[in-house]
């Protein structure tokens, strides 16, 4: 990721809109007493978008302004949001991360652990109410309308970011016209297609 | 090259880890007066008007969602409400004869006080802007503060009943800590049989609250009223004013070996769906200081 100083003001802007759209507006739309959570879904959206240092400090940025705004305790929210950032950028650097199911399976998986752990951090700090078995279906249910708003969420932030990004995830297309075809087939030439070089393996019938 | 990249990454993250851990460390050891919950109040009021603006824009989507889950609902909650109009009238009919009968009596003693409205206290309405993302918090935050009159410790209440009470105060905005919390707890009576307990959350159920610490053996009645008990004593003085409504009673559980019985309660406040609440504002000086309130 190129850092500049328009880079910070697009990170600032993406995390005060996901903080006021999150607490203003998605937390009031909920689905069987339970609603998504933007949180991990931006900051993996970060961490598969531009990589592990990103990833990680856009989750501690959006959890500080969000257990700020909520007069929450301090920290919690970032230290998970970082792992969740830095997980989703190790994956980058490590897997490829460009398959079009990339964002929503992680996006699960990232809700899950968020909010499985968030439960656990409470639990250490001490609930002084009983706890009512809802609970997991509130998580199960937040993950699955976490997985389905993965895509848009994440094309949206792909889109605010671009400017940014080394090498973007989408699949790139040549236009129309400026392919490079074959002399013999006429069959398009890729990139794959031009560097292997090796004897063609026989057919199998 | 590589080398150095790595030590950076890991660098970055150690650094994030520590400030995050610093954080939790200094607020959890900080009062309420301390710096950091002081720069949280600042940021909330600084975020208020965006909240509202972007509560206020996006209310008609927000709307949409809800009708679509309403619909679901509709025809279930249709055939309970039937039945609930039916109950309901027949205790409206013993209702107004025992209204009746108090009237005569307040009459008779020169106690005259309004039932519907605590008195000493004042209404601020209020409009909800934000609301907790997690299950394990459960509050909202509302658009007045302390410039309007609100303090903290003041109940908030619903049309239909109580919802909570103020836990922090901006100048424009305010924190208001729902029931379903898990730090939540409400002094409350169970009507007309009496008995008396402290309403609690059952976290991750924001439809069922627990009636604690009611003595055992004492008869309480599926579908009798709970509301706050209001007690005073003369150095002592509940938070809640008597009177509210706060749910009525779906099922008491009984343990042989439990020193109290625990009664469920469904309460009256629609709690997940919030848009507009009262806080009970009243004069004098800012409820928070005094040492001795009581939930």
């Amino acid at each position: 990721m190129n850092v500049r100083p328009g880079t910070i003001v697009r990170i600032a802007v993406l995390v005060l809109a996901t903080v006021v759209l999150q607490l203003a507006v998605v937390t009031q739309m909920t689905v069987l007493d339970s609603d998504a959570d933007l949180f991990p879904l931006v900051t993996l959206s970060v961490g598969l978008l531009a990589g592990p240092i990103p990833g990680a400090t856009c989750g501690f940025l959006l959890g500080l302004v969000a257990d700020m705004s909520l007069l929450q305790t301090l920290g919690v929210t970032s230290l998970l949001l970082i792992a969740v950032g830095y997980l989703a950028g190790r994956y980058r650097e490590l897997r490829d991360a460009s398959h079009k199911l990339v964002p929503v399976i992680g996006a699960l998986i990232a809700t899950l652990a968020y909010a499985t752990a968030f439960s656990l951090v409470q639990f250490l700090l001490g609930v002084e109410s009983p706890v009512s078995p809802l609970v997991i279906r509130e998580i199960l249910v937040g993950v699955l309308m976490n997985g389905l708003i993965a895509m848009p969420v994440y094309a949206g932030v792909r889109r605010l970011l671009r400017a940014d990004l080394i090498d973007d995830l989408r699949p790139r297309r040549r236009r129309p016209g400026t392919t490079r075809r074959g002399p013999l087939t006429g069959a398009p030439l890729t990139s794959s297609a031009v560097t292997i070089t090796g004897p063609a393996r026989p057919r199998r019938n | 090259m590589y080398k150095r990249s790595v030590r950076r990454r890991r660098a970055v993250l150690a650094l994030l880890v520590g400030l995050s851990i610093a954080l939790l460390t200094a607020y959890f050891g900080e009062s309420a007066s301390g710096g950091l919950h002081g720069i949280q109040r600042g940021f909330l009021e600084a975020l208020a008007p965006l909240q509202e603006g972007a509560s206020r824009a996006l209310k008609p989507g927000r709307d949409l969602v809800g009708w679509v889950g309403d619909a679901f609902d509709a025809k279930s909650d249709n055939k309970k409400l039937r039945r609930q109009v039916r109950e309901l009238q027949a205790r409206l009919a013993q209702s107004e004869t025992d209204s009746r009968d108090a009237n005569e009596l307040r009459a008779l003693v020169g106690f005259n006080r309004s039932s519907s409205f605590p008195t000493g206290y004042s209404p601020v309405s209020a409009r909800v802007i934000a609301r907790s993302p997690t299950v394990w918090y459960s509050a909202i935050t509302i658009d007045k503060g302390s410039d309007q009159g609100v303090r903290v410790n003041q109940p908030v209440m619903s049309g239909s009943g109580l919802v909570g009470k103020i836990s922090d105060v901006a100048a424009d905005a305010a924190r208001v800590t729902l029931l379903t919390d898990s730090t939540s707890g409400v002094s409350a009576q169970v009507v007309p049989d009496g008995a008396n307990g402290l309403v609690k959350a059952t976290v991750g159920n924001p439809s069922d609250l627990l009636l604690d610490f009611v003595q055992k053996g004492r008869p309480v009645a599926k579908g009798a009223t709970v509301i706050t008990s209001g007690w005073k004593s003369s150095h002592l003085e509940s938070l809640f004013p008597r009177g509210i409504p706060i749910g009525s009673v779906t099922r008491s559980d009984s343990n042989e070996r439990a020193l109290y019985q625990r009664v469920h309660l469904h309460p009256y406040a629609d709690l997940r769906n919030l848009d507009v609440v009262e806080v009970l504002t009243r004069g004098g000086p800012d409820p928070s200081q005094k040492a001795q309130l009581i939930p």
